[in-house]
């Protein structure tokens, strides 16, 4: 699994907007760039989606990039298939990317286990936090710790998250059999 | 009264989910005992119907009816009744199938629970 302080793996996966998009262009264009591992079917990613939707709002003017990646086998998913997600991210609105990991290489690459599963990397995709958006699936109002808004604004601060891992809350990842 | 709590282990809300049905249970002064059962193929998935976990069945009737979700080993998707998304039954949903069991069963009200 990447670990706090290891440089991120770079990827070029297609995305729901048609576009390759490489972890390294992110990179050059952001101040710190997200990376959920993320998916069509679960119900974790559904409580969380609109507390995505709402971070990369708020921080896309300050350089922020949320960058969705759907690695789900399709085939025992196809709720997970690449035009369901198509019709996901247009219903919910999606306004950060929502890339297709359909060989499941850069999953196993980062060490993924659940969706949702949050890598926020600095400019120099360097890992600085590892794990839950934040400590309440199911009740927003309810949350007492916002580990991935604290993290983004401890590394535009240029400073240590104050948690830099937490578990994966959610569904584990579907593998290819 | 049968209540039957199904799950799969790889879906992390079965914990919560179990103590959540029981906490409702204790609320509505509900002594049945809940029949633990662990799904752990798709073989089995299919078998019992099973829409995800956690699944809980009253008197064999399933608290969330979802006839056109597939039956499979996933997290099961709930929606509470302010429409939000949950890997959890509502407290009101689990509730309300508990009552209407309990007041379809004459016995209940003729013994109180524990005869019943």
């Amino acid at each position: 699994m990447l670990e706090i302080g290891q440089q991120a793996p770079d990827f070029a996966l297609p995305g729901i907007d048609g576009q390759t998009h490489r972890l390294s262009d992110l990179l050059r264009d952001h101040r710190a760039v997200a990376v959920i591992f993320s998916c069509n079917h679960c119900p974790y990613v559904r409580a969380w989606e609109g507390r995505m939707i709402d971070l990369q709002r708020e921080y896309a003017e300050r350089g922020v990039a949320l960058v969705a990646i759907n690695p789900n086998d399709d085939v025992r998913y196809p709720d997970d298939s690449f035009e369901a997600m198509k019709q996901r991210a247009q219903e919910q609105g999606f306004n950060f990317r929502y890339l297709r990991d359909e060989s499941q290489e850069v999953a196993r690459a980062y060490g993924a286990e659940r969706t949702p599963h949050v890598y926020l990397l600095d400019s120099s995709g360097v890992l600085r936090f590892r794990g839950a958006i934040d400590d309440n699936y199911e009740q927003p109002e309810a949350v007492q710790h916002t580990y991935l808004r604290d993290a983004i604004e401890a590394v535009l601060a240029g400073q240590t998250p104050p948690v830099e891992t937490t578990p994966a809350v959610g569904c584990t990842i579907k593998w290819r059999e | 009264m049968k209540v039957q709590f199904l799950f799969w282990e790889d879906c992390p809300s079965h914990p919560e989910a179990w103590q959540r049905l029981h906490d409702v249970m204790n609320e509505l002064g509900i002594e049945a005992e809940v029949e633990r059962i662990e799904v752990t193929t798709e073989e089995e998935a299919q078998r019992w119907g099973f829409r995800g976990s956690p699944t809980i069945l009253v008197n064999g009737q399933d608290i969330d009816p979802q006839p056109d979700a597939p039956a499979r080993l996933t997290c099961r998707l709930y929606f509470h009744e302010d429409g939000r998304p949950s890997p959890l039954p509502s407290r009101g949903m689990i509730a309300r199938a508990l009552e209407a069991a309990r007041d379809r069963d004459p016995s209940y009200a003729e013994k109180g629970p524990q005869n019943a």
